[in-house]
C-alpha cells in the first residue's frame, strides 16, 4: 500500500531546487498540455475544413467557375508567393496539424486505456455515440485523408485524372459507387467528430464557462451539420444527376 | 425488502477477486446502503464467513470516506454519497451489482476498498494556501468579492471521494484536481501560490497515473457534491496561464 508520508522536503515552498522547465516542455509533458495540441490542431484543421467546403460548393455554378477557382488558389499571394507556393504553405501547416494530433491522440488514448485497466462488471452505456466514436473515427478521418489526396491531390486513384480539371476528375470519380460510399461515411465521422470535438476544444483551451457551455455545444453542432452538410452535397448531386 | 446483491470479493491487493452472489432479506427502505451492507455482514460474521470490507466514516455524505460503484454508476442511483443513498430507491426483488472504484490510479486494498492516496498526494503537491501561523487574521484585512467567495465555496465542496474517478472511462481526476485549484486560485489568499499549485498538482495528477479528460462528462454527473463540468476548463485555463508564465 502506498499511504501518504508528507515529508519536510514535500512541504518545502517557495524554494525550487530544480527550476521548472520550460513552457513548451511543460505543455508537452502534462496531459492538458497534449490535449491543447490537439485542440489548436483540430481548430486549424476545421479552419482549412469551412474553407474548403465553401469552395467546393463553387461546383454547382459550372466547370468554367469550378476550374478557374481551382486555379486562382494557386495564384495566392502573387507576386510575393511564387505560382503555388501558398498551396505548399498550407499543406505543411496541415501536414503539421495532422501529425500533431494524432500523435497526441495515439499517446493520449495508450494513456488513458491504462489509467482504466480493469472494466466494470455492470456495464451501462457511457456517454454520446460522437464522444465515444472519436477514437475509431478520427482512425476514419486518418483512413480518408490518405484516400483524398490519392484520389484528388495526386489523382492517383481517380479514374479521370486529368490534372486541371477537377469539375470532370470530381463528376467521374462520384459515378462510382465506392467513392461515394467511402466519402459519405467519411462526411459522417467527420460530422460526428466536430459535434463532440468543438466543444472538447473550447473545454481544453479554457473557453467554456457555466454560461458559455450551452452555446459551445450549440455552435459545434452547427458546425458538424453545416460542414456534413456542405461537403456531401456535392457527390449527392452527382449521384442524382444535378451535376454533370 | 429483499435484494440480491452481487459483490466484488478480493481478500487482498494482490489476491484474485470475484463477484460473489448474497441474498438480503429484511431490508427496511430507509434503511442507508451502508446499513443495508451491515445487515449483510452481522449475519456474515455470525456464520463465521469474513464480512465485506468497505470504507466510511461520518455517513453524513461529508467525508467522502465511504464509495463503491453500485449497478455501474458511482454512489449508485441517486446523486448523493453511498452512505446517504437510500434502500427506498430500490425495488424489492431487485439484483445489485456493487463493485470497487475502478483505477490504476487508485489499487483495491480489500473487496469494496481503494487506496485513496494518490488524492493525497495532489492535494500535498499544491492544494494549500501557505499563511504565517499565529493568531488569527485581521477578518477584514484582506476583502474578498463576493463572487470569489460563491465560487471558492462551491468548489469547497468537494470531499475527495473519488467518485468522479470512478465514473471516468479515462479513469481522470481532472474533476476533482479542478475542484481544488479553482477553490483556492480565485481566492485572494491563494493569489500568491496561483500559478505554482496548479503546475504541480497536475504533475502530481499525471504522475499518480490518471488518464487524461475527454470531455465525456461522466464525472460531473456522478459527483455527489456537483462541481460541475466547466471546472475543469477554469483549470485548463488556470495551467495554461501558468504554463506561459513558467514561473520558478
Ligand atoms: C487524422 C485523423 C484524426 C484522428 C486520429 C483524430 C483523433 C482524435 C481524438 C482521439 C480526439 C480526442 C477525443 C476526445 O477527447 O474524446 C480528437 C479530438 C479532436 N479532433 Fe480529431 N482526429 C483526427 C482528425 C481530425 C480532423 C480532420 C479534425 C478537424 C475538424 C479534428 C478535430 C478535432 C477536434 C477539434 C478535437 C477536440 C480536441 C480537444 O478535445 O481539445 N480531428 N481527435
Ligand atoms: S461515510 Fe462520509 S461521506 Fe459517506
Amino acid at each position: 500500500m502506498r499511504w501518504c508520508r508528507p515529508t519536510v522536503a514535500d512541504m518545502a515552498l517557495a524554494t525550487r531546487a530544480v527550476p521548472r522547465p520550460s513552457t513548451l516542455a511543460t505543455l508537452w509533458r502534462s496531459t492538458i498540455g497534449k490535449k491543447t495540441v490537439m485542440a489548436v490542431t483540430g481548430v486549424v484543421m476545421l479552419l482549412f475544413l469551412v474553407a474548403h467546403m465553401l469552395g467546393n460548393l463553387k461546383i454547382f455554378f459550372g466547370a468554367g467557375d469550378y476550374n478557374a477557382y481551382a486555379s486562382w488558389l494557386r495564384t495566392i499571394g502573387e507576386p510575393a508567393l511564387h505560382h503555388g507556393w501558398f498551396l505548399w504553405i498550407m499543406r505543411v501547416g496541415l501536414v503539421a496539424s495532422v501529425a500533431g494530433h494524432v500523435v497526441s491522440a495515439w499517446q493520449l488514448s495508450r494513456r488513458d486505456l491504462a489509467a482504466r485497466p480493469t472494466a466494470y462488471v455492470h456495464r451501462r452505456p457511457r456517454a454520446s455515440y460522437a464522444t465515444r466514436t472519436m477514437r475509431w473515427g478520427g482512425v476514419i478521418l486518418a483512413l480518408f485523408i490518405v484516400w483524398h489526396i490519392l484520389d484528388l491531390t495526386t489523382l492517383t486513384v481517380n479514374p479521370r485524372a486529368e490534372p486541371g480539371h477537377p469539375y470532370e476528375n470530381v463528376v467521374a470519380d462520384f459515378h462510382n459507387w465506392y467513392a461515394d460510399v467511402i466519402y459519405l461515411v467519411a462526411m459522417l465521422a467527420l460530422g460526428l467528430h466536430i459535434r463532440h470535438g468543438f466543444r472538447s476544444a473550447a473545454q481544453t483551451l479554457g473557453a467554456v464557462t457555466r454560461r458559455g457551455d450551452r452555446a459551445f455545444r450549440i455552435a459545434g453542432n452547427v458546425l458538424a451539420l453545416v460542414l456534413t452538410a456542405g461537403f456531401v452535397a456535392v457527390p449527392v448531386s452527382v449521384m442524382t444527376g444535378v451535376l454533370n | 425488502m429483499r435484494l440480491t446483491l452481487r459483490i466484488w470479493r478480493q481478500p487482498g491487493p494482490d489476491a484474485d477477486g470475484a463477484m460473489t452472489t448474497y441474498e438480503v432479506d429484511g431490508i427496511a427502505p430507509e434503511m442507508s446502503f451502508l446499513e443495508m451492507l451491515d445487515t449483510l455482514n452481522e449475519r456474515l460474521i455470525t456464520e463465521g464467513e469474513d464480512p465485506v470490507a468497505f470504507d466510511h466514516d461520518c455517513r453524513e455524505g461529508i467525508c467522502g470516506a465511504c464509495g463503491m460503484v453500485i449497478n455501474g454508476r458511482a454512489h449508485g442511483p441517486e446523486r448523493t454519497t453511498t452512505c446517504q443513498l437510500h434502500m427506498r430507491h430500490f425495488a424489492d426483488g431487485d439484483t445489485v451489482d456493487v463493485e470497487p472504484w475502478r483505477a490504476a490510479a487508485f489499487p483495491v486494498v480489500r473487496d469494496l476498498v481503494v487506496d485513496r492516496s494518490a488524492f493525497d498526494r495532489i492535494i500535498g503537491a499544491g492544494g494549500y494556501v501557505t499563511v504565517p501561523t499565529g493568531s488569527a487574521p485581521e477578518a477584514h484585512a484582506t476583502p474578498v468579492p463576493k463572487p470569489a467567495a460563491d465560487t471558492a465555496f462551491e468548489h469547497a465542496e468537494c470531499i475527495g471521494c473519488g467518485a468522479c474517478v470512478a465514473a471516468c472511462p479515462n479513469g481522470s481526476a481532472m474533476l476533482f484536481t479542478s475542484a481544488k485549484v479553482v477553490h483556492l486560485n480565485v481566492l485572494p489568499q491563494g493569489a500568491p501560490e496561483r500559478e505554482s499549485r496548479v503546475l504541480d498538482m497536475v504533475g502530481q495528477m499525471d504522475a499518480e497515473g490518471f488518464g487524461g479528460c475527454t470531455n465525456t462528462g461522466e464525472c460531473a454527473v456522478a459527483c455527489p457534491k456537483g462541481i460541475p463540468l466547466p471546472s475543469i476548463a477554469a483549470m485548463n485555463r488556470e495551467f495554461l496561464r501558468a504554463a506561459r508564465k513558467a514561473p520558478r
